[in-house]
């Protein structure tokens, strides 16, 4: 892996290469074959041949038209030597496609990319069940092995295979289209596609040993951003996540968890600021808001502060109310009655976080702020208990030791 | 082009969201009929139809040519099948369209599934 958020190429090894087309040249080959399986076993034989060639012979100027080109021709071989493939082969025939002596059209960007769209409306059909959707994103436009989407969920190999092979048939069998869905269904299949690009990039903020699924979140939600700039909160998923991504090298210290309060910020990555507030500004004189555009307006506010003490609270509040009426979630909720907490005082968090306490009686944040607010308020044993359930119920070994060691402190203090 | 399967089911001896009084159940036949309406215009509908209580069912089987019958339906199970159609469609979004129509119609839940394979097998 190169770096986590590269944007362009870098251009020197064959892994970083394979990264970065491997999704396209499957999505296009899906569109000429129809077939996911037999895209993956053509892409993965070119790039059999690429890692031959290429250390030799350079990387073509074209990579992913090169790739293209090499598993199709593979392809075709194949499938006239096999039963299978001459009905396929006849099927196909009829449409052109793998007659066409013109594979330099292919090299195009332009239908290349808008089969990477297609590819992600696919993978992310709501008639697929999220984990699935996230596991066929990872595998076909990701380019993650089997084993590398298999650690992502922490399964093991064998149970992530069968779970991409079920929904491959359920794909084929059902013939989900592969298309970018029509403008009355886009806005709730844009959503699908967007969650499983942010859920992939939480899963790697969540833990230290699937980090590398943070970059590859931010370089799919940029691909995406690019091929639908029209959609405002595309753009506002893409600047959400580069704004997160600038305060990962404050987030910790020597593997435990550092507060926003407490965060050095000097460490945050001003690049990734800029880029995110640029998008957020963008999207502001758009006026078009959704989640995504509201939470990463929310960040970029944080971004913009020196210190936690001086960021503007009230603004904050303000994008919470907005993100609620949208977005009438429990967690959203939750978040608001943070902001209150810093911008109106303890007193009125605590009120909104009893109106949702019991909404969220099982999250771990919600008594994590819950025990941050009892504190404040001097309230020691109740905050202690707070902190007591917040860390039975967290879900990562960070969260409980950040959670184990405030318990700590209130005992020992009070 | 796809054939599916729209079913709707039965539990425990009810079908959930179905018709409870005479005027509901006036509302509900004209709305089904609406929507086979649309379907026949637009040729999607292939067959379909209510089905008698599983009370109703019969297992026939075979053994050492023996034929068996059982009195009741074939799974054990608190849901069975209580009425279905067969529709025509271009691919999943567009059944799915279809199973969101009459979800509408029904107030039931309807299971989209598609044919592996129709019409008479070849020998």
């Amino acid at each position: 892996m190169t770096h986590p958020v590269a944007s362009h190429r870098e251009a020197t090894d064959v892994e970083s290469v394979f990264r970065e087309v491997y999704g396209q040249a499957v999505a296009t080959l899906v569109r000429v074959f129809g077939d996911i399986t037999l895209a993956e076993d053509a892409v993965q034989d070119a790039f059999v041949v690429a890692s031959d060639r290429w250390p030799g012979d350079g990387i073509p100027p074209n990579p992913a038209g090169w790739i293209v080109t090499t598993a199709r021709n593979r392809a075709i071989d194949d499938l006239r030597r096999s039963n299978r493939g001459r009905e396929l082969h006849e099927l196909l025939g009829a449409e052109g496609a793998l007659l066409s002596p013109h594979i330099e059209d292919w090299e195009d960007d332009g239908p290349v990319s808008d089969d990477q769209l297609r590819l992600m409306f696919t993978c992310c059909h709501p008639a697929l069940r999220p984990e699935h959707q996230v596991a066929l994103t990872l595998r076909l436009l990701g380019g993650l092995s089997v084993k590398e989407v298999a650690r992502s969920f922490l399964v093991s190999e064998s149970t992530m295979s069968k779970r991409l092979v079920r929904a491959k048939y359920k794909i084929k069998a059902t013939n989900i289209p592969y298309r970018v869905p029509a403008e009355a269904d886009l806005p709730e299949r844009l959503r699908s596609v967007l969650s499983v690009l942010y859920l992939i990039y939480n899963t790697g903020a969540d833990d230290p040993v699937r980090a590398s699924l943070r970059g590859e979140a931010i370089r799919l939600a940029r691909a995406l951003a690019d091929l639908m700039p029209d959609e405002p909160e595309a753009m506002g998923l893409l600047a959400l996540m580069l704004l997160n991504e600038s305060r990962v090298p404050a987030r910790t210290a020597e593997g435990a968890l550092v507060l926003l309060r407490d965060q050095d910020r000097t460490k945050w990555n001003r690049n990734l600021i800029e880029e995110g507030q640029a998008i957020v500004r963008r999207c502001l004189r758009r006026n078009q808001p959704g989640p995504f555009q509201l939470q990463a307006a929310v960040q970029a506010v944080h971004c913009d502060a020196d210190s936690f003490e001086s960021t503007d609270w009230p603004q904050i509040v303000t994008l919470y109310d907005h993100l609620l009426s949208l977005l009438p979630t429990p967690v959203v909720a939750l978040n608001r009655a943070i902001a209150i907490g810093e911008s109106e005082g303890p007193d009125m968090a605590l009120t909104a976080l009893d109106a949702i306490a019991s909404d969220l009686n099982d999250y771990h944040l919600m008594h994590a702020a819950r025990g941050t607010t009892l504190r404040r308020l001097g309230q020691w044993d109740e905050a202690k208990t707070a902190f007591e359930r917040a860390a039975h119920l967290a879900t990562t070994e960070t969260d409980r030791q950040f959670l184990q060691k405030q318990i700590e402190v209130l005992s020992r203090h009070h | 082009m796809s054939q599916y399967l729209l079913s709707t089911y039965i539990v425990d001896g009810a079908v959930p969201g179905g018709p409870a009084t005479p005027e509901e159940m006036q509302a509900f036949m004209e709305r089904v009929a609406t929507l086979e309406a649309e379907m026949d215009a637009s040729d999607t509908f292939v067959f379909g139809g209510a089905l008698h209580s599983p009370d109703a069912a019969t297992v026939v089987g075979s053994s050492d040519g023996d034929v068996v019958m059982t009195d009741g339906p074939f799974a054990e199970s608190k849901e069975h099948i209580a009425g279905f159609y067969i529709i025509n469609a271009d691919d999943l979004d567009a059944a799915l369209a279809w199973a969101g129509k009459t979800a509408e119609a029904t107030n039931h839940p309807i299971e989209v599934r598609p044919f592996r394979a129709t019409g008479r097998v070849q020998a």
